[in-house]
């Protein structure tokens, strides 16, 4: 995808905005000027920064254990056909579950603090991807392998050398499809028990204060916190995976 | 150097593949094992990369039962096996690097190591320094099947082990390689085993030629072939002749 045309497509949704806020011409949806002025205003000025600092590090803190634990458990599942026989009815009952239901759950058990909401990041992340790199890894070419044990390699070399580069993109697609929810899920967690983080500054402006311009700048702030964690991952795909991006 | 004894091997469920199959091996032979699709080649060319095991006798290699693939063979399968996220440089250095990882532990790397090349040399001596930094999917197939023998190379092995090596390749590609492979076997001593359903690519290529034709295996059926890699013998009258009696044995058995 080229830059310019995602520029165009940014472009062509602010003026659909502006059409629209014209058309209703009502306070609850301001101009994309006016709610503009009003971000860097809050940027400058008001505590934006802080709850896109604090929203970031929740989500942040939530990918990073996901990827630390379900990307080498999916590694070990893939890899064993005992250990895949022996987890994947649990992984099976498991994955297809909401895991936003258990909000309730997890806050009764660990309370109201960011350990409860990174938790829930961790649960929703971690089974996507533990399910595509358990995939991945049992998906191998057995040539490959083969091939790589005939050159001596036991079953540590064979992770080192084959399993984890070979997952590596399927960490990053599980991720980049799962940024969506976990922005989604993030502001769920943040609509209570805290005074801080972008769901919280959205919901405060927008149902408390009447502030609407404000309550569309934390929407965009929460729209760039995905979208910017959207782009590192793609950046993150081309320094790491470029032999997928050769032709 | 290969002493086969009384081996028998079938995969779980199946019937068997040998039944107390014997063959030797001496040091520096050319070997081609022909056969039709189902015959136990490839499964024979595994046995002896240490791969698979023989539910029933035993394989040597130099006096040692083999256990597991052994630091001193090669093996080069049919789609090269090569890593598609590494460049072709990184390929070559494969395993050097798996023996780095591991240190001269005796077991997966041979005791004091030193290689005589460097990869830039293989790099180079194989034709493929000019692509080093390429990937394996922006290259054509005999590059790749250069690459793959490079890597292999590298290592010095005193067996090379290839499994339908050229099979994917054009005409002009395929004999270009072949040559290669008897030269660089002529040159570093190896002994090869290359396992191929074409008999072109047998006569041209073993010394002798092992027929895998009837399952399961008991007999090694051994053609004589003194004349491979010798130059004119590709088109020669022997190698006609030969050519057309492993024809006829492989339809007779099919037939």
């Amino acid at each position: 995808m080229k830059r310019r045309d995602v520029l165009l497509a940014a472009v062509a949704l602010l003026v659909i905005w502006q059409a629209a806020a014209m058309i209703v011409n009502l306070p609850i949806l301001p101009q994309p000027l006016e709610v503009l002025r009003v971000f860097f205003r809050e940027l400058r000025r008001g505590d934006m920064l802080i709850h896109f600092a604090v929203s970031l590090w929740r989500v942040t803190a939530g990918m990073v254990l996901s990827v630390f634990v379900a990307a080498p458990a999916g590694l070990a599942i893939g890899g064993s056909k005992r250990l895949d026989r022996f987890f994947s009815p649990f992984i099976y009952l498991l994955y297809p579950i909401p895991k936003v239901v258990l909000v309730p759950v997890v806050i009764l058990f660990l309370g109201i603090g960011d350990t409860a909401k990174i938790a829930i990041l961790f649960l929703i992340l971690f089974f996507q991807i533990l399910v595509l790199v358990r995939d991945q890894a049992s998906g191998l070419a057995p040539q490959l392998i083969q091939s790589l044990r005939s050159l001596g390699a036991g079953r540590r070399a064979l992770f080192r050398f084959i399993y984890l580069p070979a997952s590596l993109p399927a960490i990053l697609t599980a991720l980049r499809q799962s940024i969506g929810t976990a922005v989604a899920v993030l502001y769920i967690t943040e609509l209570s028990a805290t005074k801080y983080g972008l769901g919280y500054y959205i919901y405060y402006k927008g149902s408390t204060l009447l502030d609407y311009p404000a309550m569309y700048a934390g929407v965009i702030a929460m729209s760039l916190l995905g979208l910017g964690m959207y782009f590192s991952v793609d950046w993150l795909e081309r320094k790491w995976c470029k032999w997928k991006f050769v032709s | 150097m290969i002493n086969i004894r009384s081996i028998g091997f079938a995969y779980s469920n199946l019937s068997p593949l040998f039944k107390n199959f014997s063959l030797e091996i001496s040091r520096g032979e050319t070997w081609a094992i022909l056969g039709p699709s189902g015959c136990g080649k490839t499964t024979l060319l595994y046995l002896l990369a240490g791969l698979r095991f023989p539910i029933a006798g035993s394989i040597e290699i130099d006096g040692e039962r083999l256990t597991r693939p052994r630091p001193h063979s090669g093996l080069i399968l049919q789609d090269y096996g090569l890593l598609p996220w590494s460049t072709v440089r990184e390929n070559v250095e494969l395993g050097l690097r798996v023996r780095k990882f591991y240190g001269d532990d005796g077991k997966h790397a041979p005791i004091n190591f030193q290689p005589e090349n460097s990869e830039a040399y293989w790099l180079e001596r194989l034709g493929i320094d000019t692509i080093a930094d390429k990937y394996p999917a922006q290259i054509s197939g005999g590059q790749r099947q250069r690459t793959a023998i490079a890597r292999t190379l590298a290592l010095e092995p005193d067996l090379l082990l290839m499994d339908e090596p050229f099979s994917s390749l054009d005409e002009v590609t395929r004999e270009d390689l072949q040559s290669l492979t008897l030269s660089l076997c002529a040159e570093k001593q190896l002994t090869l085993i290359v396992v191929t359903h074409a008999i072109e690519e047998a006569v041209v290529l073993g010394k002798r030629i092992l027929l895998l034709d009837e399952v399961p295996t008991r007999t090694a059926k051994v053609f004589e072939n003194p004349a491979a890699g010798t130059e004119g013998h590709r088109g020669s009258k022997d190698y006609q002749e030969l050519c057309n009696l492993l024809r006829r044995e492989m339809q007779h058995e099919t037939a």
